[in-house]
């Protein structure tokens, strides 16, 4: 099970950099979406895939699963939530003063003396 | 008062809260975030004095045990750290009241940089390294909103780089702790410490330790990780930037020397010596950036990265004089990069341009403005007995003791290449025929030199006066060099 | 731009209120299994986008007048408030209190201050999502 999210975590990644690296500024972010999630579903496997114990202790219980890695991730979900929702809004700012989502064109390095 | 380590941190956030109820009204705005900086800059104040006399303080909130619940842990470092930080946002949101313009004092500017402060000092104060990522990602969220305030043009681009570098680094953080971890089993600072020495340092840990300067290296600007610095610090207003430059990389170095002084002590030769090179190459590149550039705000950023630099190789010796000097240079720097980037806000707003060759003779119409730059340059250069200067000496004290002879003698000489980079601006623009100014009301000037003077003065009594900051700066560092002292006050249950 | 939307109205009006209803439950149904302020939030974000997309922006804050800048502040201040109430008992921050009280109907109830957390977290995930919202489709 842990080889199999290896390679899913893996291809997330592997889209997530190519996303990243093209041009347009839609795609970019649904690459860091893409990003967040492949982080989210690494803390769930490097927490140790425990099965279908429900993450609860009480007396006599002996298998159960640790519920910290789900908390980190419920964490991580909503502040990349609302990182993409800012960005979004960002964008389309970005886009309705520039006329342009290409990055390319947003280098804006000649204005430097 | 057992709750007194979080009070600099809820202190501005509530004050946030409650600004964000009168967004049209720019008096109450203004008055409620001065009164919330100043009671926020008591408590730290009543924080520093009391850990200096009962030691390092911890709380764990909702009263879990201490390696299961959120460990929040002043010690003198993170209290000196807090201080300082208010203490700047003081300075800089006073001097907002002329500089800002209420465009965007009506738009979230003050709840904004509440948040940031908030931000700031939880990551300073935080014992949980997945806490300190939440609290990366409220100081994050709240500058992507001061950055990109006013949406002008060039805002507007910059942003967007500086949003998609933070959100990488971010997710790095989150794959940095993901892989902590599965290898130590706890988030607890203090906790995890005890766990690396339990199994020595195996080479995972050393490959964290490296992941780790390169997610903190993001948010601090170290070579070669600063790339998206001078950009992005250019857009934004002089306020924001004085805010950004003061605080911001200073929490990536804050969480560095946090994390190479608890975690990663066991592989010194490895961790510390890769950190050693990147400190000195991001001195070196700091240097070239700050004499290539005309322009004012270029300038000055680029000595936030020489800074950072300086202060890193400083922590890299983990000797006494190197880590207690990296504390005297790292509250220093934050003095004295405040009072530089509103001086150059200054020097902005009178001669309309921030280009250096169109400037000149300021010195005739503006003398006060002049030597007041000229004290915070040698400041910030490092000449005794202003505040640079013992930082810088305690730091290469520190390497020769170490036998980093080479890395000294670049730190000094970069001290020079300082000097000369911030003199130029005083040259080209002080010195020289006067050029014709832009009208420029009189009275905005003048409110805007008060919090900048009184800045200056402070850096100039924290160089005079070290002598008094002598058994802070010690018991920072006793805390950094030895762990233990951490480690029981989290887990003394 | 004109289009024919009745199908997609009218059961708007329908299932605004059932997804609505179904947020409150997740709401309080978080106190012990799966749900809470986030997911709650999320879903009445949900209904009110819902609305959006079948009716324009103006006939939403007309239905719905509030300033959601002004939600997410009372949401913060709940929040906040909740946790920083630990000071005044000197108790560490966050940590809170409940007890089992029995109610008219509801019979032997525990109440928790957590609730109060949670409505906080309910109030700021709404406000903020919706001012997002708004503040792109504001434009068009």
């Amino acid at each position: 099970m842990e080889l199999v999210m290896a390679i899913l975590i893996g291809v997330l990644f592997t889209a997530a950099v190519y996303l990243i690296l093209s041009r347009s500024l839609l795609k970019i972010i649904i690459g860091t979406g893409l990003l967040s999630h492949g982080a989210h579903l690494l803390i769930l496997t490097m927490g140790g895939l425990g099965g279908l114990a429900p993450p609860v202790i009480s007396e006599g219980v002996t298998d159960f699963a640790d519920p910290l890695p789900q908390a980190l991730i419920l964490t991580a979900i909503v502040i990349s939530f609302g990182v993409t929702a800012f960005m979004l809004v960002m964008a389309y700012r970005a886009y309705a003063v520039h006329k342009t989502d290409d990055m390319n064109q947003l280098k804006g390095n000649d204005e430097h003396d | 008062m057992i709750n007194l380590p979080l009070l600099p941190i809820i202190l501005p956030f509530l004050f946030a809260i409650l600004l964000l109820f009168f967004k049209e009204n720019v008096r109450i705005q203004r008055a409620l975030s001065l009164v919330g900086v100043i009671i926020s800059l008591i408590a730290s104040f009543f924080l520093l004095v009391t850990v200096k006399s009962e030691g390092v303080l911890a709380v764990t909130l909702g009263s879990w045990p201490a390696p299961f619940g959120i460990s929040m842990v002043s010690d003198m470092f993170s209290a000196l750290l807090v201080t300082t930080t208010l203490l700047i946002t003081l300075f800089v949101v006073v001097y907002s009241f002329t500089a800002i313009g209420e465009e965007r004092e009506k738009f979230f500017y003050y709840p904004a940089i509440l948040f940031m402060v908030t931000g700031v000092n939880g990551a300073f104060t935080t014992g949980d390294i997945f806490n300190m990522f939440v609290f990366f990602e409220v100081l994050l969220i709240a500058s992507y909103l001061l950055i990109v305030l006013g949406g002008e043009k060039k805002q507007l681009r910059e942003s967007i780089k500086y949003i998609l570098v933070n959100v990488v680094s971010s997710a790095l953080f989150v794959i940095t702790v993901a892989y902590l971890y599965s290898v130590v089993g706890t988030l607890n600072m203090a906790d995890i410490s005890v766990k690396i020495a339990e199994i020595g340092q195996p080479g995972i840990i050393t490959v964290i330790a490296v992941l780790m300067l390169i997610v903190f290296g993001v948010k601090g600007a170290i070579f070669p990780l600063y790339f998206w610095l001078p950009g992005s610090y250019s857009a934004p207003p002089v306020p924001v930037l004085a805010l950004f430059g003061a605080l911001l990389t200073k929490v990536g170095v804050y969480a560095i020397m946090r994390t190479y002084t608890l975690f990663f002590v066991h592989n010194v030769g490895v961790t510390h010596e890769i950190l050693m090179v990147v400190s000195i190459l991001t001195v070196i590149v700091g240097c070239i950036g700050a004499l290539a550039y005309f322009d004012l705000k270029q300038i000055i950023i680029y000595n936030i990265v020489i800074a950072v630099g300086v202060i890193l190789f400083g922590a890299a010796q983990m000797n006494e004089a190197g880590i207690s000097g990296a504390i005297f240079y790292l509250v220093h720097d934050m003095l004295i990069k405040g009072a530089l980037f509103l001086l150059i806000g200054i020097i902005i707003y009178v001669t309309g341009t921030s280009n250096l060759r169109k400037m000149g003779g300021l010195m005739k119409t503006h003398a006060p403005l002049g030597w007041f730059y000229l004290i915070a340059a040698f400041g910030l250069a490092g000449i005794p007995p202003l505040s640079g200067f013992i930082g810088k000496m305690l730091i290469t004290q520190g390497a020769f003791q170490t036998g980093n002879v080479l890395g000294s003698i670049i730190i000094l000489a970069s001290s020079l290449i300082v000097l000369l980079s911030v003199i130029r601006i005083f040259i080209y623009a002080f010195w020289g025929e006067p050029v014709e100014l832009p009208k420029t009301k009189r009275k905005p000037y003048a409110r805007m030199m008060l919090p900048t003077i009184v800045l200056v003065v402070l850096s100039v009594l924290y160089g005079v006066g070290t002598e008094w900051l002598i058994p802070y700066v010690t018991d920072a560092t006793d805390v950094l060099l030895q762990p233990s002292i951490y480690i029981d006050a989290v887990l003394k249950e | 731009m004109k289009t024919n939307d009745v199908i997609l109205q009218t059961t708007t009006k329908v299932v605004f209120f059932i997804i609505f209803l179904f947020s409150i439950h997740i709401f309080f149904a978080g106190h012990y299994t799966p749900g809470g302020g986030f997911v709650g939030g999320l879903l009445t974000t949900g209904a009110i986008v819902l609305l959006l997309l079948a009716f324009d922006l103006k006939t939403v804050q007309k239905a719905l007048p509030f300033n959601f800048t002004i939600m997410t502040a009372i949401g913060l201040l709940l929040a906040l408030g909740t946790a920083a109430g630990a000071i005044f008992f000197n108790v560490p921050f966050f940590t809170h209190a409940f007890d089992y009280f029995t109610l008219p109907l509801f019979g032997e109830t525990s109440l928790h201050t957590a609730i109060i957390f949670d409505a906080g977290v309910f109030l700021v995930v709404v406000g903020s999502a919706i001012t997002i919202i708004q503040s792109i489709g504001g434009d068009s």
